[in-house]
């Protein structure tokens, strides 16, 4: 019983991060109808100016800086920073092919992914050496639940993503601009025949996944302290099971995201601890598979029907 | 009119030619490669280590271009997992070549040649090559088999989707042989181990131990097999359909073309090719046959060729494949920065030339273009109205 408390706790974890990545996968799909395989990179770029941002102001431990301060700074700090660099990809990027085939941006998004994940790996960047994230908070035993120890981190980390996700679906279902960027995903034209530009909501659009990305990967470092170098194989792999959590939970939809990205979460954890651990990727695949062949819509996903 | 006046069929003496010298002259050229690797040939004939591990490189990238292209440039359906199929043909025909040759004659790597001396065909090549060929196309056969398995599902999925199913396939499959178990050396131990274990014992993390039959010969050879295929298959009646696939698919369907059969179709004849290409590429590198090569990164860099070179284009996809594998080599001081070139190049490429290179041209094409471009004053200008007779039969065409 403790293990299975143990591994909920650690797969709502985990699964919390698969969910504030799943939300930005799964808005810019719903806007653009386009799957941003670079947007698994701004996740890793989120956890590495997280980093970046606590090394530099030298906080090393929960001493040198209390906690009230350091992590807001931190996480805004990352989530601005990949923000912007969202919004800059948009433009430089996606913008040009907005009326393209849909094959010709997907390959874009995937030389922007990889030119993400090989930027980062100059020396003048961030290298190709795994780096340890500073442990800004007393990572103690917040309660106990029949022999499992919930610790801080998962504490804060699950807190502060229902939080996030209080604020989008505040922002997407009870304010005007939530208005306009679901009149946007459903037709760019009607939208701005209404006085929406839809260059700005898209531009918006990218912000907000950005930055719910960021803030999943500072969560995640504060985590799994221990960062691999960036571009490596797990940042890769962590990306596409966040992507698959979108498609599971039905890529388009808010909900669907949230569900999936907790899901696959659970799913991974308990999958490596009951099954094998060695086969730990296979599983998320396994269920990908599963749902598209299924439901290809995925959970909550409502099915296109394609004009002819 | 007499009958004779309309010879629309071809002598069959073209016939013949066409369909024997490309081939033949692919396995003369494959034969001429090897001899230059060898030092068959006098001085300046001769091919050094480095040239000879770039062109071995260069034909393996060939194969898996070629070979993707059927899939994503004729039929336009997105395929991220061809490393997949890659990684099978390399652990299927390194299974039967080591395993094989261990219980056909006791020990896993036979080299020895056929003759000491004498004509290269038979000084190079042993039993064992005879062995590898079958592996070659043991896994050739497997990888075509998942194709069809993988292909499957491309029937109902798009685009995107397709693409996320591919790639959760090849990854899938480089787990599975990342965690396999250690190979069996000792002959005890192969005579007591079932077929199962033996299937199991691909080398987990390193498979140590494939022998070393690639050479010039066989890749050139396949390469010049996969080229023949890809260009017959592009001017049939199959090429046909996958690019009215590629173009609409639901006005191909309308049109009676079975999308569904045509596009398992490409999937299977790709990774076949692709298979092979893991099969020479296992017995190029030998002891340190690693899954973690054959994984996505892998499959994104095919992809890059493909649609560098023009999704659709054999030649695009040879060029793009060649230029791509010497590039490396030439920038080596910038080796950090060969990726984000690769990254900077495929965005230019989608947004100023998103059809590549060639596009849907054969170098046959470009030649064709190149002409018409030397002679345009003679044809294509607009005559000003009254220079021509006035001729009262002939369709005035400007």
């Amino acid at each position: 019983m403790t293990q299975f408390i143990e591994n909920l706790i650690n797969g709502l974890s985990l699964g919390s991060y698969y969910a504030l990545i799943a939300l930005g996968y799964t808005m810019v799909y719903g806007i653009l109808k386009f799957i941003n395989f670079a947007h698994a990179n701004i996740f890793m770029l989120g956890a590495w100016f997280s980093w970046m941002i606590a090394t530099q102001f030298g906080w090393t431990d929960a001493d040198s800086i209390s906690p009230i301060i350091s992590i807001p700074v931190v996480m805004i700090g990352s989530m601005l920073l990949c923000g912007i660099l969202g919004v800059v990809i948009e433009k430089l990027a996606y913008s040009p092919l907005r009326n393209a085939d849909r094959l010709n941006i997907l390959i874009t998004a995937i030389g922007v992914s990889l030119l993400l994940e090989n930027a980062s790996q100059l020396d003048k960047l961030f290298g190709t050496q795994p780096e340890r994230m500073p442990v800004l908070f007393n990572n103690s035993t917040v309660l106990e639940i029949l022999g499992a120890q919930l610790l801080m981190v998962d504490l804060i980390g699950i807190t502060l993503a229902i939080f996030l996700m209080l604020i989008l679906n505040f922002l997407i279902f009870h304010t005007k601009l939530g208005s306009a960027m679901r009149a946007v995903s459903f037709s760019h034209q009607n939208a701005s025949l209404m006085g929406i530009s839809p260059n700005y909501i898209i531009a918006l659009t990218f912000f907000i996944g950005s930055t719910l990305a960021a803030a999943a990967g500072f969560l995640y470092s504060t985590k799994y302290v221990a960062l691999n170098a960036p571009g490596t194989e797990g940042w890769v792999l962590l990306g596409i099971k966040a992507f698959v959590a979108a498609v599971v939970g039905g890529i388009g939809n808010i909900k669907g995201a949230v569900v999936g990205g907790v899901l696959i979460g659970v799913l991974e954890i308990f999958g490596a601890s009951y099954l094998s651990s060695q086969y730990r990727d296979l599983y998320v695949f396994v269920v990908l598979i599963v749902v598209l062949l299924v439901k290809p819509t995925g959970i909550f996903g409502k099915p296109e029907r394609e004009k002819v | 009119m007499p009958a004779e006046e309309l010879n629309t069929q071809q002598s069959p003496l073209k016939n013949f030619l066409r369909s024997t010298v490309p081939l033949a002259s692919g396995i003369l050229l494959a034969i001429i490669l090897l001899g230059m690797d060898e030092g068959a040939f006098p001085g300046f004939m001769s091919l050094t280590g480095f040239y000879s591990k770039v062109l071995k490189d260069i034909g393996i990238a060939i194969i898996l271009a070629v070979s993707l292209n059927i899939v994503n440039g004729y039929t336009g359906q997105f395929s991220l997992g061809h490393a997949g199929f890659m990684a099978i043909g390399a652990y299927t025909s390194v299974l039967v070549t080591f395993y094989g040759s261990f219980a056909i004659w006791g020990e896993p790597n036979i080299r020895e040649p056929f003759a000491e001396d004498g004509f290269i065909l038979l000084t190079q090549f042993g039993p064992g090559d005879l062995l590898f060929l079958g592996a070659l196309l043991a896994g050739g056969l497997t990888a075509a088999i998942m194709g069809y398995i993988v292909g499957l599902p491309s029937l109902r999925l798009r685009g995107d989707y397709l693409a996320i199913v591919t790639l959760g396939f090849g990854e899938i499959v480089r787990v599975i042989f990342q965690n396999t178990n250690q190979v069996i050396r000792k002959s005890e131990e192969f005579e007591q181990a079932s077929f199962f274990d033996i299937l199991q014992a691909l080398g987990g993390p390193y498979f140590s131990g494939a022998p070393f039959y690639t050479n010039l010969f066989w890749i050139y050879l396949f390469v010049a097999i996969t080229i023949i295929v890809a260009y017959r298959l592009k001017y049939s009646s199959s090429g046909r359909a996958f690019l009215s696939i590629r173009d609409d698919e639901i006005a191909a369907e309308s049109m009676g073309v079975n999308t569904a059969k045509y596009k398992v179709r490409a999937f299977v004849i790709s990774a076949f090719f692709a298979g092979i290409a893991g099969g020479l590429f296992a017995h190029l590198i030998g002891v340190t046959l690693n899954p973690k090569e054959l994984a996505f990164i892998k499959s994104v860099e095919i992809v890059i060729f493909v649609v560098l070179g023009g999704m659709g284009s054999i030649t695009g996809s040879v060029v793009a494949a060649t230029g791509l594998t010497i590039l490396p080599e030439l920038l080596r001081d910038l080796a950090q920065y060969r990726m984000i070139i690769y990254a900077l190049l495929l965005i230019i490429v989608m947004i100023f030339r998103p059809q590549g290179i060639f596009g849907l041209n054969e170098i046959s094409d470009v030649y064709r273009w190149i002409k018409r471009k030397m002679f345009s004053s003679k044809s294509g200008n607009a005559k000003p109205p009254d220079s021509s007779p006035p001729d009262g039969d002939k369709e005035v065409s400007s």
